[in-house]
């Protein structure tokens, strides 16, 4: 912040905005461990964590591994009175394949397993060349942005919990058994946590912009400053 | 200094544009974030007809989500019967079978949290923008938060309905259908998602006083 010529106010080199009040902040070097908050609304501007990338990397890997065995193990079963139905996660999906309810199939297997997969592999493609310090891969910054624009509808978690009010339901009208399947949903949860404490968007656009593309001179800005 | 009592430079006072994708800021009247690629928007009221727009959708779709059947329920064959039920039919059903726990968190996930986003976004949108001061200013921002994390849960319910018709197919003993208001719910939701996330927290902030009433002087 000493340095005069750290930031420019004309073009906005070196100046960083909070994306939900506007408060403009002069952008430093941080050391992992750290965390930068916004001085107005006090939300969390960066959190650079030492070897987050590969962290990163690797729980995405996770995801994936998980979500092969969520789809290909079974996921429930169900018996009572000598009629019993197990179903995997593609027969969860497949439950509104009649009528008009047809397109809730596709957004349905989107959401609690099309996209965690898509942005796991977005956020390797974005990372991995970062991590070992080389230029990113073409599009890593459309990739990226895509990745967190698809965060929300990426409904994992929400479907564990969905699965737990289910059973309560189904509880007293037959006997339940929890395949495989539900098991390394539940274990989704605790790998999205995990990735969302490694997680800082701030970093990787820097990293992104600072390995080549889009460069501007400022990572030279930054390390004076540093 | 504490950010109370002084006015703060933003990136619009200052002349600039902040992104609200990555935070890099840019010269106004840049269209897109040369880092990011994502589309620049000033931080004015012009973007809530957008939060209008989705929150309209959804709003309508949530009629039919109400008065249409969630899911259908057949046992022995229809012998026994064959019900019906709406998503206020099935927390009523849950009471009667004594799950009052569950009950209450099917009814708080999709009547309580539906209808608070609506009035919650709606409110969001009138004042934005509007005079107001610093406390108020970060109410405003607790509320958009809770509403933009709280959004995507309702989807519990159609999720519910999916598992249950995929699992309940024992034959003539019962089976459970999903019914049209599955897809007119999971749409309401999605548009009050949409509709939150095109809310620009930024417009809380506008209405600031550019100086605090104690007389301090104006920042560079």
């Amino acid at each position: 912040m000493d340095a005069q010529d750290s930031f420019d106010l004309t073009t906005g080199r070196g100046l960083m905005a909070c994306p939900r009040c506007d408060a403009l902040h002069v952008e430093e070097e941080l050391d992992p461990g750290e965390t930068a908050t916004c001085i107005r609304c006090g939300g969390v501007l960066a959190k650079p964590r030492g070897g987050a990338f590969t962290q990163l990397i690797a729980l995405s890997f996770t995801t994936v591994v998980l979500m092969m065995g969520a789809i290909f193990f079974p996921f429930l079963e169900i018996s009572r009175m000598g009629f019993g139905n197990a179903t995997s996660l593609f027969g969860v999906g497949m439950a509104f394949a009649d009528g008009v309810l047809l397109p809730l199939v596709l957004a349905v297997m989107m959401m609690i397993v099309g996209l965690p997969v898509l942005r796991a592999f977005l956020l390797v493609y974005t990372l991995t060349p970062l991590a070992q310090g080389r230029a990113p891969y073409r599009h890593a910054a459309r990739a990226f942005r895509w990745s967190e624009l698809l965060r929300p509808w990426s409904m994992a978690e929400i479907f564990v919990i969905g699965t737990a009010v289910a059973l309560v339901k189904v509880a007293g009208l037959a006997t339940v058994h929890l395949g495989p399947a539900f098991w390394a949903f539940c274990a989704l949860i605790l790998v999205n946590l995990a990735s969302r404490g490694f997680m800082c968007q701030t970093t990787i656009w820097d990293a992104i912009e600072d390995a080549g593309l889009h460069t501007d001179g400022r990572e030279m800005v930054q390390g004076r400053v540093s | 200094m504490t950010p109370d009592s002084a006015p703060i430079l933003t990136a619009h006072r200052a002349g600039l544009l902040g992104c609200r994708s990555c935070g890099r800021v840019w010269p106004e009247g840049q269209e897109t974030c040369d880092r990011c690629g994502a589309d620049l928007v000033p931080p004015d009221r012009r973007g809530l007809q957008k939060v209008w727009a989705w929150w309209a959708a959804g709003l309508i779709m949530y009629v039919p989500a109400n008065l249409f059947p969630m899911m259908r329920t057949q046992t022995f064959a229809g012998l026994q019967g064959s019900s019906e039920a709406t998503i206020l039919e099935g927390v009523v059903e849950l009471m009667h079978y004594g799950n009052y726990d569950i009950a209450i968190i099917v009814f708080v996930a999709s009547v309580i949290v539906p209808m608070a986003k609506f009035l919650a976004i709606a409110w969001l949108a009138r004042v934005a923008g509007r005079p107001a001061t610093v406390e108020q200013a970060h109410t405003r921002l607790k509320i958009y938060e809770v509403v933009e994390f709280i959004g995507r849960w309702s989807m519990i319910d159609v999720f519910v309905v999916a598992i249950l018709s995929a699992l309940v197919q024992l034959g003539f003993v019962a089976s459970i259908h999903p019914g049209p208001a599955a897809v007119s719910f999971a749409l309401s939701v999605a548009f009050t998602m949409l509709s939150a996330q095109s809310f620009d927290p930024r417009l809380i902030w506008r209405g600031l006083p550019l100086r605090s009433r104690t007389g301090t002087e104006g920042q560079d």
